[in-house]
């Protein structure tokens, strides 16, 4: 593996100062940070090739399009996908499940039918679900959480029945950190054969993920949690779905046939991608994935951990810190309060440190109900970080806590 | 002091310290002189959406001025709410309505409130106003 101080060069951005003081970025968990590579891709598009696709029959069309189809087997590859028919290109992990969310309602829900998500989910986890279930008349069950911060699988077996038509949980929980056993659920869904989507926003970045081995129905991300541009995302889903599943937006490109009277669609996976698709965003992402792979997915998995374990240890260590989400099994993202310090007083007071923290409820409200707080301060770390900056972190931290205590 | 001396005031305040860290102790101060909201006004009613931290607020209209109490769970948005009633405390609905807010900007307190938060302060200002609408729609 580079060592750290190349690692760290990759990335432009990491080089700033914000208020004089050098950045410390521990917002990753929200989005990541770009390397040179991704950006030149990006850059290389609108320099070289920028052209719409599968659309003209001229050169630059003809490299554009090559390009993004090259994006998607390398997203497919990233993921062992069975087939590219399998890859679809999305706005995001929130676009992904406000699709499928869609198309699987139409397709599959009737009234009084289940769907089960996790209190560990993000507000996109949660919130489509919730308009398909008014749409029609299908009800969402949640599987809860114990005070460590992981689901109760024994609950979740309980709640799977007859009437269950999906379930939807998170890979991990961007709130708190806990890796979700998804291995567990998904067995457990397919044994009563109902379909698992697993939201991968927090997990792609984190460690190996392989669709044949995981086996779920459908695997959403984004590509800007893992070093890659906004506004470009992957779905995932098993070819037996998505070529029953009917599209989720209309345009062209997604079409075979337009007439007035009856339009088919197109063949999996342009079926779902309607208009003109964010190819810039797919070809930088397609970038990002190969960056990470020339760092190693196992490697980064191993220095995260170690990142964790020194973070979780230098913040137990001060007094009054409470860290929420205390499961063994977590990414590093440490989630956590100071006693009687209002999250927010903490979060001006670093930024002006130069330290980058996320503040509030991380778009996970129950997470934060459940343990009956209104949000907490997370520093969500990776492999780019050093244990240098997370005694910033705690420097910081004890500055705070001088002021405020 | 008229309202426009007030925000002179408040900025010259400021401009004694170039760094942020002292600014923010003084608005840590100036939270701690915040006139308290009598509790039972600290429910849903007075609560202000739009800040990341909590605000109450509640406003006393006599016939002539208004009067503003208020608090915050996070202490440097009570300091924000304290240098806001400062200025628009005990003035007149006409006073408080045709007020241009400029030392907000003068003391960089924008600039160094990110924008949800900055959202938030104008939330508070936003909220402010429309009592003073409010209260002199009704005396009208
Ligand atoms: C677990 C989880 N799901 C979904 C999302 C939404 O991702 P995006 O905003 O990229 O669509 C996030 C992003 O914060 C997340 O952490």
């Amino acid at each position: 593996m580079k060592d750290i101080a190349e690692i760290r060069a990759d990335f432009p951005i990491l080089n700033r100062k914000v208020y004089d003081k050098p950045l410390v970025y521990f917002d990753n968990g929200a989005t990541t940070q770009k390397p040179q590579c991704v950006i030149d891709a990006v850059t290389e598009v609108y320099t070289t090739y920028n052209a719409n696709i599968h659309r003209g029959v001229h050169f630059l069309s003809d490299m554009s399009s090559e390009a993004y189809e090259n994006a998607r087997e390398k997203a497919r590859s990233f993921i062992n996908a069975g087939k590219r028919e399998e890859v679809v290109f999305t706005s995001g992990t929130t676009g992904s499940i406000n699709g499928i969310a869609f198309s699987f309602g139409e397709r599959y829900i009737k009234p009084g039918d289940e769907i089960i998500i996790s209190h560990l989910e993000h507000h996109a986890n949660i919130v489509p679900w919730q308009m398909m279930c008014e749409r029609k008349g299908a009800v969402l069950r949640v599987i809860p959480i114990n005070d460590t911060g992981e689901i109760i699988l024994e609950e979740y077996l309980k709640m799977l029945s007859s009437k269950t038509r999906l379930v939807s949980v998170t890979q991990v929980s961007n709130a708190l950190g806990t890796v979700l056993p998804v291995n567990e659920i998904i067995a457990a869904a397919h044994s009563v054969n109902v379909p698992v989507l697993i939201d991968g926003a927090q997990g792609i970045q984190h460690g190996v993920v392989n669709m044949k081995t995981m086996d779920c129905d459908f695997y959403v991300f984004s590509g800007h949690k893992i070093y890659g541009p906004t506004g470009i995302g992957i779905l995932y889903g098993k070819e037996k779905w998505l070529s029953e599943l009917p599209p989720f937006q209309g345009g062209g490109d997604m079409v075979d046939k337009v007439t007035f009277e009856k339009t088919t669609y197109n063949e999996l996976p342009f079926k779902f991608e309607a208009g003109t698709m964010n190819f810039t965003g797919a070809i930088g992402m397609a970038r990002a994935l190969d960056y990470v792979n020339s760092i190693g997915k196992e490697d980064i998995a191993v220095r995260e951990k170690e990142l964790l374990s020194y973070a979780t240890e230098k913040l137990s260590g001060i007094n009054g810190l409470k860290i929420y989400g205390n499961s063994v099994r977590k990414i590093p993202i440490i989630s956590f309060l100071l006693k009687d310090i209002h999250q927010y007083d903490a979060g001006m007071i670093l930024d002006k440190m130069g330290i980058a923290v996320r503040t509030g409820t991380h778009c996970a409200q129950p997470v934060m109900d459940r343990y009956g707080i209104d949000g907490t301060i997370r520093a969500s770390i990776c492999f780019y970080n050093t244990k240098e900056e997370i005694d910033t972190l705690v420097v910081g931290i004890e500055k705070v806590i001088s002021m405020f205590a | 002091m008229t309202i426009s001396e007030v925000q002179d005031s408040i900025i010259e305040e400021f401009s004694l310290f170039d760094d942020w860290m002292d600014k923010y102790n003084l608005l840590i101060d100036m939270g701690k002189e915040l006139p308290v909201i009598d509790p039972k006004f600290k429910v849903k009613d007075f609560l202000i959406e739009g800040c990341q931290s909590k605000v109450w607020l509640h406003p006393d209209y006599d016939g002539k001025i208004i009067t503003f109490t208020a608090d915050s769970d996070a202490i440097i948005t009570r300091g924000i709410v304290a240098l806001l009633i400062k200025v628009f405390s005990n003035r007149t609905p006409e006073e408080i309505i045709s007020t241009d807010l400029y030392f907000i900007e003068k003391i960089g307190l924008r600039q160094n409130l990110s924008p949800t938060r900055s959202n938030g302060l104008l939330s508070m200002v936003r909220q402010m106003k429309l009592y003073a609408l409010a209260f002199n729609a009704k005396s009208n």
